[in-house]
């Protein structure tokens, strides 16, 4: 059970959370300009790395706000918590 | 008869409280503060059950959880029977009642001890190999096994006890109260550290506290006398709160703890009633110190398991803390210096030691030579190579060891004696270590897994962390401590500790025998009744991960998840294979570390608290008005309500056509509600939606499909424009709140400049739906004032009035193809709105319907219900919905979906009608379509999705999607059932007033 540090609200159990999927993959602003191979891309194709990973979650039984996580998949190690919108952290 | 070995009042025994117990049907003694397995060895009692497989009687072997054979059934018979309980674990009280498992008829004479001579047909994997072929066989095989499998009973009627649970948060929590336990949570709450010490024993002090050794002394004080002055001291200490009875069961990542606190298990039944049982405690701590101690170590040699054969520690722990015999003719077996510590407590307390084996050729200790003195006979370089007593031992075989330890020379001697104490070592408990993440390493000196790579805030003291001497232990919690907690000083800066410094091990995971492995019976797991044979076996048939070998023996599967002789099984594989143990690792410590009750798993949670259900405002009318009720997500919604005994169907007729023909109202308060405000959420709803919202007049209704970004249909529902900048969204029941966080998140995440906020106010109202050919005019009874004609109020407009006081909004929007009105009001005033419906509808028969009717009338006029119609795989297209989907719009949620080739084929399940060729018979929901019946495999082409008898219509009437149906119009299909093939026609799925004229009747 993951303590995580909600950037709106402080620490607080995982319960309280969402995991949304992996982040960084932007809805296309014109998607009838692309190919179906495009659209799929998008739509379907997403990484599990064993490793340092990429992740939305949600603060869905709080302020109902969602941030970004990365996480290391291989212990579950919460490397950093930033705000939507922000640059993900460089090492 | 029954022998008395009760040797010497013991300050934990209060032998002024006799208690009797049964076990087994006949009725023993003992004294409060006794165990069960105390107070049967105090009876003589060693014989307690039988083993796994081969059914061969078994004794105590421990003192504590880690026990493997003395597993009972407690209070059999009754609604609190508990199966798999360890006996050296239950506090006795008055009335207490356990009974042996796995053995018929009784444990004295049990049939199943054929399989012991049987035994070399039932090597490992024996069930793997034999139960495989013929297949056909399986079921007779599953019959024969389910009888034979299974450990202890289950109880047949309702637990009456209440279970519970709370959360904690703490700044450092102690698991153990031994004595590195007591001192590590004494020094955290001295210094301002919110601590939580806890032990699964009841009374404080691991096994320091009975430790009257003459050669240690802590500040020239027996360990025992100095640790009970401590333990005196912590009652004064703030910050310290001390849980005894409580278990911790699970060490999660983050430091969270789940921990069982056990309450009434040790009370009479009359003291049990109305109390809590068990509470789990769930703990967050900053801080983990564990100090869970080590588990001595058996020894693995040939029929190691008899009644009579247990661990040093524990024939130590009897004699000193609970003043039992566990034998009137003693003897040791050890490769270390502890057997010679129980040798002499029960030296001290006066019972009878006859000899100590040891597979060591020497040693100097001071306790060695002081067991000289006193006379004891010691065999140095000797091993045990059988024994003997069926159902208690009677006599041990030694021989003498070979330099090299793997073969016994000379001629066997023969020891008589009741109890034999073993001692292999000790073991340190790594698994609540290991539950959290950490890894482990091997130290190859000292033969022990030891903590390594911490992945949290924590730290292991005491012999769990490899420390089992006192000054070893003190010197290196002292420093942990200061390191971990961050001080300076602490209470254990200047004690003073001496101890007997001889440490010396001679390690053998499995002792050999002077006959060949094949035909001894050297257990491994005594549970599970894994022998050294068995582990062995694995080995030769290719078996090299040690997973694979543990699955395969099952060897540390039972429910004691192998405490005791994981590490052998470990050691046997090293040797045999020829690797190192650190590079075979070690199998997986999985939570719970002793088995918890599901009651303390669901704690309140049960009966009508097993799950949160939401009523709606005018619930209680239903209930006085005898609904019957379903539930629709955590909702309870009015299902029909029969009438003078009315069958579900004759009730959803009768509603159906009081519908259509005068009047009927719906309770839709479930329906979700979300409260959209901003500058921009008419583009908003553009995005989200299929259609255009643009141009929707304030005032006006508008039924709006929402897509996954796949295309596929996720919800539906009608939104109200309220205002220039405010609307309300309906959504469906059960999606109310998936839908308010998909539109939450494209808000936060997609379209973060669009100014629009989002509230769900679901619960704010309660919503009456008026429907039928006469709601007009019981609306217009209800609010004089307000205009309904079609010219000022419309079918899909609102309008805010008031019923009296009460304001309300009144949306004109049908879900039957009536006309019809949903009355929104604040949810409060839901009850009073209803009764005034009713009263206003009485002179035309209004007839309140549930979910049922309203599913019936929907699906007259071929409306789909998202979730029942749809799976998840249908796009608008597939439902012949193409006119809600915007050509013009340039995007919205899962528009690029639907131009993706394969959403676009023509084969694809579409929605269609389907009417049975006898229009009596109603097609199954889920029945699958055909359009062949003489070819196998038959081609699945569908399913019916949603069907009834329509009493407007007077036939049955179903929806289905099918493979290319769209362009299937009146061809004949057939629906195979079980014992009969109904011929269907595909139709359209709008049956009642295609041309919905009823909309403004």
């Amino acid at each position: 059970m993951f303590l995580i540090n909600c950037p709106y609200c402080g620490e607080r159990d995982q319960q309280e959370f969402k995991a949304g999927g992996e982040a960084h993959i932007e809805r296309p602003k014109q998607p009838t300009e692309l190919s179906d191979d495009e659209w799929a891309e998008f739509l379907f194709m997403r990484k599990n790395i064993k490793g340092v990973q990429f992740e939305r979650w949600n603060h869905a039984h709080g302020c109902r706000k969602w941030f970004n996580m990365v996480r290391d998949t291989s212990n579950d190690e919460i490397k950093a918590i930033y705000k939507m919108g922000e640059k993900p952290p460089t090492q | 008869m029954i022998k008395n070995l009760r040797v010497k009042s013991s300050e934990y025994i209060d032998e002024t409280n006799r208690i009797s117990f049964k076990f087994n049907g006949k009725t023993y003694h003992g004294f409060k503060g006794d165990t069960l397995a105390s107070a049967l060895l105090a009876n003589d009692v060693h014989l307690v059950g039988r083993s796994f497989k081969y059914h061969r009687p078994r004794g105590i072997m421990t003192s504590g959880s880690e026990e493997p054979n003395a597993i009972v059934q407690i209070n059999p018979g009754t609604n609190r029977t508990e199966p798999n309980v360890r006996a050296t674990e239950v506090e006795i009280y008055e009335g207490l009642e356990a009974s042996s498992q796995n053995c018929w008829p009784s444990v004295e004479f049990d049939i199943g001890g054929i399989n012991n001579f049987l035994s070399p047909f039932f090597p490992a994997g024996f069930y793997y190999k034999t139960f495989m072929w013929p297949a056909s066989f399986w079921e007779k095989y599953e019959f024969f096994i389910r009888h034979s499998a299974g450990l202890g009973k289950s109880p047949t009627s309702s637990d009456p006890d209440i279970y519970d649970h709370r959360n904690i948060h703490c700044d450092v929590l102690v698991v153990g109260a031994g004595i590195s336990g007591i001192l590590a949570a004494k020094n955290a709450a001295k210094n301002n550290f919110k601590t939580l010490l806890v032990d699964e024993k009841n009374e404080l002090g691991g096994s320091t506290i009975y430790e009257n050794n003459e050669f240690n002394k802590i500040d020239n004080k027996t360990p025992s006398e100095w640790l009970k002055k401590e333990i005196e001291e912590l009652k004064n200490i703030k910050n310290l709160e001390i849980k005894t009875r409580t278990s911790v069961a699970a060490y999660h990542q983050y430091n969270y703890l789940l921990a069982r606190e056990n309450l009434t298990d040790h009370l009479e039944a009359k003291d049990k009633t109305n109390k809590i049982r068990q509470r789990l405690l769930k703990i967050r701590a900053k801080k983990v110190i564990l100090a869970t101690g080590a588990l001595e170590r058996p020894l693995i040699f040939n029929n190691n398991d008899r009644p009579g054969i247990m661990l040093s520690s524990a024939v130590k722990k009897y004699s000193e803390f609970y003043g039992v015999a566990c034998g009137n003719k003693n003897v040791f077996f050890t490769n270390n210096d502890s057997a010679y510590e129980s040798a002499l407590s029960l030296y001290n307390k006066g019972i009878n030691v006859d000899a100590i084996i040891d597979i060591r050729e020497q040693s100097e200790s001071k306790i060695v030579k002081k067991i000289k003195e006193i006379g004891i006979k010691i065999y140095w370089s000797h091993s045990i190579v059988d024994t003997a007593g069926y159902k208690r031992l009677n006599s041990v075989s030694i021989m003498k060891l070979s330099n090299d330890g793997t073969s016994v020379t000379g001629s066997k001697i023969s020891i008589s004696c009741d109890c034999l104490g073993i001692a292999g070592g000790w073991t340190p408990a790594v698994h609540l270590y290991t539950q959290s993440g950490s890894k482990l390493k091997f130290d190859e000196e000292k033969q022990i897994f030891l903590p390594n790579q911490n992945t949290s805030e924590q730290i292991s003291v005491g012999s769990c962390g490899g420390d089992f001497k006192i000054d070893e232990i003190i010197k290196n919690l002292n420093h942990k401590l200061k390191d971990n907690l961050n001080i300076k000083e602490t209470d254990l800066d200047n004690i003073k500790v001496e101890i007997d410094q001889e440490n010396s091990k001679r390690n053998i995971w499995l002792l050999p025998s002077d006959k060949p492995l094949g035909k001894t019976k050297p257990f491994v797991d005594y549970q599970n009744d894994a022998t050294a044979k068995d582990i062995k076996l694995a080995l030769r048939e290719g078996f090299r991960s040690i997973e694979h070998v543990k699955r395969y023996t099952t060897t540390g599967m039972g429910t004691d998840q192998g405490k005791l002789g994981n590490m052998h099984a470990l050691g046997i594989i090293a040797d045999t294979a020829g690797v190192k143990m650190g590079e075979l690792g070690t199998t997986t410590f999985r939570p719970p570390y002793t088995p918890l009750t599901f009651g303390t798993i669901v704690g309140r949670n049960v009966g009508k608290f097993f799950d949160i259900f939401r009523r709606t405002p005018i619930n209680d009318w239903h209930v006085e008005n005898k609904a019957e009720f379903e539930n629709v997500g955590q909702w309870k919604r009015a299902w029909y309500y029969p009438i003078n005994g009315e069958t579900m169907h004759q009730a959803v007729q009768r509603e159906s056509k009081a519908a259509r023909e005068s009047a009927g109202i719906l309770d839709a308060s479930t329906l979700g509600k979300i409260d959209i405000q901003g500058s921009d959420a008419s583009e908003f709803l553009n995005r989200v939606y299929t259609n255009a919202w643009s141009k929707l007049a304030v005032g006006k209704c508008r039924y709006g499909l929402m897509l996954n970004e796949d295309g596929m249909v996720y919800d539906d529902g009608v939104t109200t424009r309220l205002g220039e900048n405010h609307y309300i969204m309906t959504t469906t029941t059960g999606g109310a709140a998936n839908v308010l966080g998909k539109l939450e998140d494209y808000l936060q995440t997609e379209w973060p400049e669009l100014d629009v906020y989002l509230t769900s106010v679901t619960d704010h109202y309660a919503t009456a739906s008026l429907c039928g050919p006469n709601s007009k005019k019981i609306l217009k009874k209800i609010i004089p004032d307000l205009d309904l004609s079609d010219e000022n109020f419309p079918h899909m407009s609102f309008k805010d009035a008031h019923i009296g006081n009460i304001q309300c909004r009144i949306m004109r929007i049908s879900f039957t193809g009536e006309h019809s009105y949903e009355i929104n009001v604040q949810a409060s005033y839901g009850k009073d709105l209803w009764e005034k419906c009713i009263e206003a509808g009485q002179e035309f028969n209004i007839t309140p319907y549930g979910t049922e009717t309203m599913h019936l009338l929907r699906a007259e006029k071929g409306f789909i219900i998202v979730g029942q119609d749809t799976d998840g795989t249908m796009t608008p297209i597939d439902l012949q919905m193409d006119w809600i989907v915007s050509k013009k719009k340039y995007d919205f949620i899962g528009k690029r979906s639907l131009y993706r080739s394969d959403t676009m084929r023509e084969d694809r399940k579409q929605l269609v009608g389907l009417l049975t060729d006898d229009p009596n018979i109603v097609l199954e929901e889920g029945a699958q379509i055909v359009s062949e019946l003489n070819q196998s495999p038959v081609e699945m082409l569908g399913h019916v999705t949603s069907s009834y008898f329509s009493p407007n219509l007077k036939k049955s009437i179903a929806l289905a999607v099918v493979r290319g149906g769209k362009d299937m119009m009146g061809k004949k299909l057939f629906v195979p059932m079980e014992n009969k093939n109904i011929n269907v026609t595909i139709a359209n799925p709008v049956f009642y007033d295609e041309k919905n004229e009823r909309l403004n009747a």
